[in-house]
């Protein structure tokens, strides 16, 4: 069995079962970043030395026999704190950067007997689709090295993909997770904003960022879900959701359930935006299929996700702003020699530190807060918000879930976008609306191209019904019957 | 020459008394060897969260209720973003447009003036740089995060005195409440004062200046004064004042220009996305409610009532609450307005002269209670007992002991005081036989040789009457 093309599921089975241990595992995962990763770039930091001490430890104890992620190698997004290692988020201003904490889903995930296997790419500061704007090189899509693996959270996507590790984190700021998740062919799952602490996540965008799981199945990314999710005295912005109060439930509950009736609402005029033919077939026939499967599809309107995106980039880039201020070359990180004042060293500092796309964002961010531009910009993206969170309670009247594809778009080639950041932020279109909201959704694989790229089939529901996301994209991935890995 | 007056208002930080600081767990005390009280939060550190301290929304409201302010069930915490090397995240939690707690007063002098207050909102203090000289600064972070309260008053002063005591009312107050311990050299209550100048009677507001760097009562007199007379010379002579922030430079007595307006900052303030909204619960706030101290107003009224004081010395000794609770202890113990007449006058004089507060005073309440009852059963006249508070004091021992110690008993035992009166009328036969011959104001010269003899032990009220009655004797 190859060990590094297996579920969470499949793999702790064998664990249970005793056919082998976890240093099997990190070994065989080591063994394939070795392999792999020269060409995929999934990985910023390899945490070889201290995955094996704990893969030891929970031999040791024998800990990782009942624990639910006992012995499962897991990858982190580099914007995840780590007192392991360096947290860089893919910024030349954190190069050097090492945390002194770690974030509450690390813990989380070492309690329930995870090991960090390492730290993966994304675009500097979850800025970007592509992890083109990566300070230290973009990632490749393992699908087709050539091709972008999305972003921001592309190491995490491309690192499932490719084999090197079975489970990743990401985040998702306007579909950071989702979006690279669909690019290379894993299952991504954004929760419900809320639902998984913030607490060591480098804020982006401090109103919509999530953590979430990158995985092989449905069935992976609710057990690691299960696992991170839950109230964080650390993060005020957590909720006591369901996910994280239901720690006995196990997948097979899930799966039971998939016969449930349940209705899927499709905003057809919103879908049709997306134009690639290839993107809009897959879509409709999935549809078609989980109809046929006794889901019921009823059409919704979205009619404010028009106006998404606009709002999206006033929101996320004003709060990126001011959370990017305190890499000032004071007191950690990056700071520029040889500045004659304080203004100086702050404008050098930052000026040599941060990247372009980082750049535009700040300024963008801090144009709309300013005095005179408020009203006009910040505060009417937050109406807009507003209109996008009735929309969406006004659709959940009818229907369970509300489905769409994950990005417009299969896999781009890497250097298409790059100069045009308005084509960039298209490939978001989908996943930003439900970000907006706040909402739970999920990429599922469900398809490929003619060119044999991947495909997604997104699904979002309501606040803190994970579980529904989660029965409905047991239902996509079983009517998609996507199982190939990569070669 | 145009009349003019001044329109002032103030801006006035309090550094809450909190164990812990505004949003982490890190310790409050000021004090502690440099950047041993923090944390990721309150460094900043990339990933930290704020978490709000309910025990200084607790003391926030107290203040708000305390002032008569409107206390809002829902508040939002803001960003002002502003770049500086104490700011640790370069934006600072405050409160902006949904403050904590607004439309309050304070009354000032005696009550014949009442000063609005604005709103009363939360934010976190910055931490401290430390200049040591040379081309190195550095940063101390353990202020970084203890929570303030801004109390913005209306532009409601007409006269510098008054925001003096304003500032003195307020002090007060957050002492009363227990929520800050007022002490303006420390910092931990800061204040900033807005001055505009208009022609006397005139409804509009003139352009202001804000002056910063007031350490003092005094300072918040003097540069509210300083900036009333330079404004009114600019517009007596037809000049604009020109709307800049100001620094007291207290050695020179005067107010510096620190930045002018253009050179203001936008600080792009917008709803803190890290907290909730902050919600007060009508239960939180009837508990706080119930839980506040009386105030000095209400003790000062109680006062004269209860103790029959007169409103200026209620109003003395209710300023401070230790100083009003130590009055209370010896009015208990003894005649109220004895015990007024001492606090007011020996009291307050020991503590002024020395800088020390009643706090760190010698005599207790119960050893004034001893010396006063001593002195009203006659034990020692009022000179003597001068003498032993005196001692008291040197020697921190009690009344009793300090009488005997010294032999400062009054002499009441009228056969003694008789046989040294009889002394000095037979020592002065001239004067005898001028007080006989209508001089009888010489009765004080006799009074003053029998006090003298006894060496100020005789009772003065026995002594007289028992010359007066000697003298008519012999006539």
């Amino acid at each position: 069995m190859d060990l590094t093309r297996q579920t969470v599921a499949t793999l702790r089975r064998e664990l249970e079962d005793g056919r082998i241990n976890p240093l099997d595992i990190v070994d065989a995962h080591l063994d394939a970043i070795e392999q792999r990763d020269g060409d995929v770039h999934a990985f910023l930091d390899v945490h070889a030395d201290s995955a094996r001490d704990a893969a030891r430890r929970l031999t040791d104890d024998g800990s990782y026999r009942t624990l639910p992620l006992g012995g499962i190698p897991v990858a982190l997004k580099d914007n995840i704190c780590t007192t392991a290692g360096r947290t860089t988020c893919a910024s030349k201003i954190l190069e050097h950067y090492s945390s002194p904490y770690d974030a509450t889903v690390v813990s989380r995930l070492r309690s329930a007997g995870a090991i960090v296997i390492g730290k993966t790419n994304l675009d500097e500061f979850a800025m970007g689709s592509s992890t083109e704007n990566s300070a230290f090189g973009p990632s490749h899509n393992p699908w087709n090295l050539e091709r972008a693996p999305g972003g921001s959270s592309g190491g995490s996507a491309a690192a499932v993909a490719a084999g090197l590790a079975p489970v990743a984190l990401g985040s998702d700021t306007g579909g950071s997770i989702r979006q690279p998740a669909s690019f290379c062919g894993v299952v991504g799952m954004k929760p419900t904003y809320g639902c998984v602490s913030r607490y060591g996540l480098v804020a982006f965008a401090s109103s919509l960022d999530q953590i979430g799981p990158l995985t092989r199945s449905v069935a992976d990314a609710a057990r690691v879900t299960r696992v991170i999710a839950g109230h964080d005295r650390n993060d005020s912005t957590t909720l006591r959701c369901a996910m994280g109060q239901r720690e006995g439930a196990t997948d097979a509950d899930a799966d039971a359930r998939t016969d449930a009736p349940l209705t899927i609402g499709v905003p057809r005029s919103f879908v049709e935006a997306a134009q690639h033919a290839e993107v809009q077939q897959n879509f409709d026939d999935v549809v078609e299929r989980l109809s046929k499967r006794g889901v019921q599809i009823v059409n919704v309107e979205l009619p404010h996700a028009e106006y998404a995106s606009a709002a999206y980039y006033v929101v996320a880039n004003a709060e990126a702003s001011t959370n990017l201020a305190r890499f000032d070359g004071v007191r950690y990180g990056h700071r520029s020699r040889n500045s004659p004042d304080l203004d100086a060293m702050y404008a050098n500092t930052r000026a040599e530190g941060f990247g372009a796309e980082v750049k535009r964002r700040i300024l963008l961010g801090t144009y709309v807060l300013s005095a005179g531009y408020y009203d006009a910009y910040y505060h009417r993206a937050m109406q807009v918000r507003s209109l996008m969170i009735r929309d969406y309670e006004a659709a959940f009247g009818r229907c369970d879930l509300i489905a769409t594809p994950t990005s417009p778009t299969p896999a781009f080639p890497l250097g298409e976008r790059v100069d045009d950041p308005l084509a960039m932020y298209l490939a978001d279109a989908f996943t930003i609306p439900v970000s907006l909201a706040g909402l739970p959704a999920i990429s599922v694989p469900s398809g490929r191209a003619d060119d044999g790229l991947p495909l997604g089939f997104q699904l979002a529901g309501r606040p803190c019904d994970e579980e529904t996301v989660f029965r409905g994209a047991l239902r996509v991935e079983s009517v998609a019957g996507f199982t190939e890995a990569v070669a | 020459m145009t009349a003019y007056e001044p329109v002032i208002g103030l801006e006035v930080h309090a550094q809450l008394a909190t164990e812990t600081k505004m949003f982490c767990g890190c310790r409050a005390r000021f004090g502690a060897e440099p950047n041993t009280q923090v944390c990721p939060v309150c460094l900043g550190l990339p990933g930290a969260l704020p978490v709000v301290n309910a025990r200084a929304i607790e003391f926030a409201v107290r203040m708000g209720l305390a002032t008569h302010c409107t206390i809002a069930s829902e508040s939002i915490f803001a960003r002002k973003n502003y770049f500086y090397p104490d700011c640790p995240k370069d934006y600072h939690i405050s409160q902006f447009d949904t403050p904590l707690c607004r439309d309050g007063y304070l009354l000032v002098d005696g009550g014949r003036a009442r000063v609005g207050i604005t709103l009363i909102h939360l934010e976190e203090d910055a931490g401290k740089l430390i200049h040591p000289g040379g081309a190195v600064s550095y940063v101390d972070m353990n202020r970084s995060g203890v929570p303030l309260i801004e109390i913005v008053s209306e532009p409601d002063i007409r006269r510098a005195c008054d925001a003096a005591d304003y500032l003195r009312r307020l002090r007060s107050i957050v002492r009363y409440l227990g929520i800050c311990d007022g002490n303006m050299e420390e910092g931990s209550l800061r204040c900033d004062v807005n001055v505009s100048v208009r022609p006397a009677g005139s409804e509009e507001f003139g352009i202001k200046t804000e002056i910063k760097n007031l350490n003092s009562f005094r300072q918040v007199e003097e540069a509210a004064e300083f900036e009333f007379e330079r404004q009114s010379v600019l517009l007596e002579k037809g000049k604009r004042v020109a709307q800049d922030t100001l620094l007291w430079n207290a050695p020179a007595g005067r107010a510096e220009v620190m930045r002018s307006k253009e050179q203001a900052q936008d600080y792009r303030y917008f709803p803190e996305p890290d907290l909730r909204v902050l919600r007060v619960s009508e239960a939180t706030l009837e508990s706080v409610r119930a839980a506040l101290p009386e105030l000095p107003d209400a003790r000062a009224a109680r006062f004269v009532s209860q103790y029959g004081l007169p409103e200026y010395d209620a109003g003395v000794l209710t300023a401070a609450h230790e100083l009003a609770d130590y009055y209370e202890t010896v009015a208990s113990g003894t005649d109220p307005k004895a015990a007024s007449n001492w606090v007011m006058g020996e009291v307050l004089r020991e503590l002024g002269s020395r800088h020390i507060d009643i706090g760190s005073f010698e005599i207790s309440a119960a050893m004034l209670v001893d010396l006063i009852e001593a002195q009203r059963a006659g034990t020692v006249n009022s000179s003597a007992a001068k003498k032993v508070f005196a001692a008291m004091i040197e020697s921190g021992r009690g009344a009793a002991e300090v009488i005997a110690d010294l032999g400062l008993e009054q002499i009441s035992d009228s056969g003694q005081i008789e046989a040294e009166a009889q002394k000095i009328l037979q020592d002065n036969p001239d004067e005898v036989a001028k007080y006989l011959g209508g001089k009888e104001n010489l009765l004080q010269f006799f009074v003053g040789q029998l006090m003298r003899a006894t060496r100020g032990k005789a009772n003065p009220a026995t002594a007289r009457e028992m010359l007066v009655r000697l003298l008519d004797a012999r006539r």
